[in-house]
Parts: C-alpha cells; sequence; structure tokens
C-alpha cells in the first residue's frame, strides 16, 4: 500500500490556482493514477487578480484572464460542477448532480467567495456587486464602462482600494466608506494606513471613515439610487461595490467531521486536514485560501491567507505530500508575500504586518511616497511593507526568516534606518472594520485580541 | 497563449515593459499591468520577456481546455 502513493484516485476540490497548480505539481511528483479536478465555475482556472484592476480599467476583458498551465496535468476537469459534501469513511465526494466521486486522496482547495451585503433584498438591486469572480469582473466591468454617476465601494481593505483606484482612473466619481479610522488600517496598522488615506484624497476619493452603510436604497424598479450612512448623511449613486472581504467555502464540509469552520479548514504544516478531534488525517490535504495552517515564525499560530503566492507554495507541499511516504514530506513554511497595487503605487508585504506591536521606517518616507516600514513584534522583525520599493524586500524578508532583531539594523539602506524611533504598529481590532482581514493569525496569545468571527454584520 | 506574472516575485525591473510594450505596462513607478491572453503576433516578444525576466517571473503557456464534461 505504501510503495503506491504515486497511483490510485485523487479528486482536487476547487478548479483555480491552488488547484491546478498541485495538479501540476502531482504529475511533476510522478502521479499516475487518475486525477479528478471539480470546480463550481464553468471556466477553467483563472488568474483573479487582474480582474479587481486591469479588467476594471478596461484594458482586457474579465474571460481572457485563463490561467496558463505549466504543464498539461492529464486531468478530468468537471466544471461547473458543486461538490455538496464527502463522506470520509466511505471516501466518497459528493456532487450537486447527487454523483459522488471515490478517492483514495482529496486535496481541498475551495477558495473563499466574497462576503455579500447582509440584506438580500438590498443585495438583489441593479447595480449592487461584490467582486470574486469571473462574472462579477463581466458585470462591474461594463456597468464602468458605462460611465455611472457615482461609484459607492463599501470596505476600505485591499480590494475595495483597488476599485476605488480604478473608477477614479476612469474618471469616474467614487465614495469609499470604510468602518475603521482609514482605509488598508486591518492589514498594514496606522501609519500606512495615513498614506492609503491621502493617496485615496489625493486622487479624488471621497473618503469616509469611521462610518457604516446602513441601508442601500434603490427607485421603484429596483435599481440603486444610493445609500444611508450611520453619520445621517446620504451618498447618491448608481453603483455599489461590497467589498466586504471574504468567507471561505467550507459549508459542503460541515457533514465530514473535519476540523472545518468560519476561518478554514484547519491542517498540519504538511498540509494535512484535522478532524474534528484535532487528530490528523492522512488521506485529506488542504492548499489555498480555504486553508489555515501553523507557522513556525509567528508563533505557531493557525494561519488563515488570502495570498496568490501561498496558493501555488501550498499547492506545491500538498501534491508532494500526497504522493510522498512519511519521512520524504515537506513543511509548508513559506512566508506570506502580497501585492496590491492601487492609484499607481505598488504596495507589497513579506510577513504578517498584523502581528506587531511597533513600526520603523527603515528606508524611504512617508512623504515621498517610497519606503519601507518594518514591523516587529516582541523584539523581533516579523513583517516588512515596501510602497514602490520593491527591490528592498528580500533583504527584510531574510531577516524574518531568521527572527532578526528588531528594530533592524542598517543593512540594505546605504544610511542609517530612516526614522530612528519606532512607533507603536497601532493594527485594529478587526471587529471595528468593515472588511475582514486578509491575513489571520487565530490562535491564542495571552496579550494579543483575538480575531473574533462574525459571520454576518 | 496566456500568461501570468507572479507578481510576489516581481520586483518592477521592467525588462517585459521594454521587450513587449503591448502586452506589459507599467502602472505607477513600478506596478505591473498585463494582459493575460497573449496575441500571436506577440508571441515572440512575450517569450524574450519571460526569458529576460530577471526574477523569472513570467509563466508563459496554453490554457486548461476543459475536456469531458
Amino acid at each position: 500500500m505504501a510503495g503506491d502513493r504515486r497511483d490510485g484516485r485523487i479528486v482536487i476540490v476547487g478548479a483555480s490556482l491552488a488547484g491546478l497548480r498541485a495538479a501540476e505539481a502531482l504529475r511533476e511528483e510522478g502521479f499516475t493514477g487518475s486525477l479528478t479536478v471539480v470546480g463550481d465555475e464553468p471556466y477553467p482556472p483563472y488568474d483573479r487578480p487582474p480582474l479587481s484592476k486591469q479588467v476594471l480599467l478596461g484594458h482586457v476583458a474579465a474571460d481572457t484572464t485563463g490561467l496558463p498551465m505549466r504543464r498539461d496535468p492529464d486531468a478530468d476537469w468537471r466544471l461547473g460542477v458543486r461538490a455538496t459534501g464527502l463522506d470520509p469513511v466511505d471516501k466518497r465526494v459528493v456532487l450537486a448532480e447527487g454523483e459522488s466521486l471515490p478517492y483514495d486522496r482529496l486535496l481541498v482547495a475551495t477558495g473563499t467567495r466574497a462576503r455579500p451585503w447582509p440584506n438580500p433584498r438590498e443585495a438583489a438591486l441593479d447595480g449592487v456587486f461584490t467582486l470574486r469572480t469571473r462574472d462579477d469582473a463581466a458585470g462591474l466591468a461594463e456597468r464602468l464602462a458605462a460611465g455611472p454617476q457615482r461609484v459607492l465601494v463599501i470596505g476600505g481593505g485591499f480590494t475595495g482600494s483597488e476599485i476605488a483606484s480604478a473608477c477614479r482612473e476612469r474618471g469616474l466619481e467614487v465614495t469609499v466608506t470604510e468602518r475603521g479610522p482609514a482605509p488598508l488600517v486591518g492589514a498594514l496598522g496606522g501609519t500606512l494606513s495615513k498614506l492609503a488615506a491621502a493617496m485615496h484624497r489625493n486622487n479624488g476619493v471621497d473618503l469616509r471613515c469611521g462610518v457604516t452603510v446602513t441601508a442601500l436604497r434603490g427607485d421603484g424598479n429596483g435599481r440603486l439610487t444610493g445609500a444611508d450612512l450611520s453619520d445621517g448623511s446620504r451618498v447618491e449613486a448608481d453603483v455599489c461595490v461590497a467589498a466586504l472581504g471574504a468567507v471561505r467555502n467550507v459549508e459542503w464540509l460541515a457533514e465530514a467531521g473535519l476540523a472545518a469552520g468560519p476561518r478554514g479548514l484547519a491542517c498540519d504544516a504538511g498540509c494535512r486536514a484535522f478532524d474534528m478531534y484535532g487528530i490528523v488525517t492522512d488521506d485529506v490535504f488542504v492548499a489555498g485560501d480555504v486553508s489555515r495552517f501553523p507557522h513556525p515564525l509567528f508563533e505557531y499560530q493557525l494561519l488563515s491567507l488570502e495570498h496568490w503566492g501561498n496558493a501555488v507554495a501550498q499547492a506545491e507541499v500538498a501534491a508532494h505530500n500526497m504522493v510522498s511516504a512519511g519521512p520524504l514530506r515537506r513543511p509548508h513554511l513559506a512566508l506570506p508575500t502580497f501585492w496590491s497595487t492601487q492609484f499607481g503605487l505598488n504596495i507589497k508585504a513579506v510577513g504578517v504586518p498584523t502581528l506587531s506591536d511597533h513600526v520603523v521606517i527603515a528606508q524611504g518616507s512617508l512623504e515621498e511616497r517610497r519606503v519601507v516600514m518594518v514591523y516587529g513584534y516582541r523584539g523581533r522583525v516579523t513583517a516588512a511593507v515596501t510602497v514602490d520599493m520593491a527591490k528592498s524586500l528580500p533583504y527584510y524578508q531574510h531577516l524574518i526568516e531568521t527572527a532578526a532583531p528588531f528594530p533592524p539594523v542598517p543593512g540594505a539602506a546605504d544610511r542609517p534606518i530612516a526614522a530612528e524611533i519606532p512607533v507603536p504598529s497601532d493594527v485594529p481590532d478587526p471587529k471595528g472594520l468593515s472588511h475582514g482581514p486578509t491575513v489571520a493569525l487565530t490562535g491564542h496569545l495571552p496579550d494579543r485580541r483575538l480575531t473574533v468571527v462574525q459571520p454576518t454584520s | 497563449m496566456r500568461i501570468v506574472v507572479d507578481l510576489t516575485r516581481c520586483q518592477g525591473y521592467a525588462q517585459c515593459v521594454f521587450l513587449a510594450p503591448e502586452v506589459f505596462q507599467l502602472h505607477g513607478e513600478e506596478g505591473l499591468l498585463y494582459s493575460s491572453a497573449v496575441p500571436d503576433d506577440q508571441l515572440e516578444r512575450v517569450r524574450q520577456a519571460a526569458a529576460a525576466c530577471p526574477v523569472q517571473a513570467i509563466l508563459l503557456g496554453e490554457e486548461v481546455s476543459a475536456r469531458g464534461r
């Protein structure tokens, strides 16, 4: 049995970036058995980051972002088919039509979906969007091209900020509402969020922080006309995008007895899922946004990431471990990394900025709009964020990987640390934000606020 | 053919922007925007861009053509 891990039946549920890269990696690792990939969208794997950038700008159509294959994984693609259940004892994935797929090993890569506007009647108004899928982007891009009077973006996270940026670049009037004190504050902390707010305002965004949208209003024909805000004001808008973060696609695992919940499906560092008792399975693996995994550099807390690079790296490790026997398995230790392009700035991050108590500007300055911000926690470097200084990032990645002391000594910089004095990182409690966190530490540290999951708000 | 750029890896050297400006554009100082679908008349330029990328962030390949159902 142990010798034939390269044969048998593997089912991957999730036909996006992680599912595709895992399928390719399984063949690269020598898997010769049958491979089935199930995806609920009717499209082959496509790239999502361009949907909030190139597609909304009108540079490319939403149906052209298909992902290239590294190699043909020779898989049976079951697209437009939703997995609705899992029987881990009989080892079957149940599909929406009632059919079930037997497996020897399973990879869960079902990712996330956009958190919908909580009021279904208001969410159904013509002109109200979320942005996660190719179809979402096609619909929103079409509406933006038609020249709406004003776009209302609810939530000042990365997606909301990128949408606002694209709208302004198209010359459209935009209002952004954010329950927290500034855009991006949940991901990057107080100092950089002030830069983010300035970028919004300098580019003509009507930015309203510290407010929530209490109701969306429509006319008699079911068309959006505007929104009521918690400060008593009203915004007239004919397009609204709810950018409220993501919801993990775990509902289909509800009866499977696995450690699946609102923060994702928990797994070990080898991508093996835990069952509901915390016992590791050996035939159910997880990769991508739906996973929740321990990381030694971040106090072994379970991390939930919504990062492109993590989907790729974790899929490769999961595939390797699915076809490898115990001692040959690898841990998934890649550092979290992400990027965002908005208002002409390139923001990149490595590590976990929210695991921080202080920050220091290591290179550049906020005034120049070129800056390296280093984040520290209990005297060690835990993250770095660059704004238009991406070439410096690998140096700080090395500091994080080696648990270097914080504040860092000058190294990549050709002069002393730009601002000598660390200031509090000022990462707010995610409960106070409009959007969910894209990086969430979900373990327990006695001196830290815990991330509290609110199913609806 | 399709491309995807690993923007985690991209450091904004912009060699691709010089070699295939119809496919790759800078957005600001170092943000990269690109067209995933490569027209045939741009293929050779995109191949050169992929080869020239200092951090080897550009992947060129065929899209999945779904068989079966």
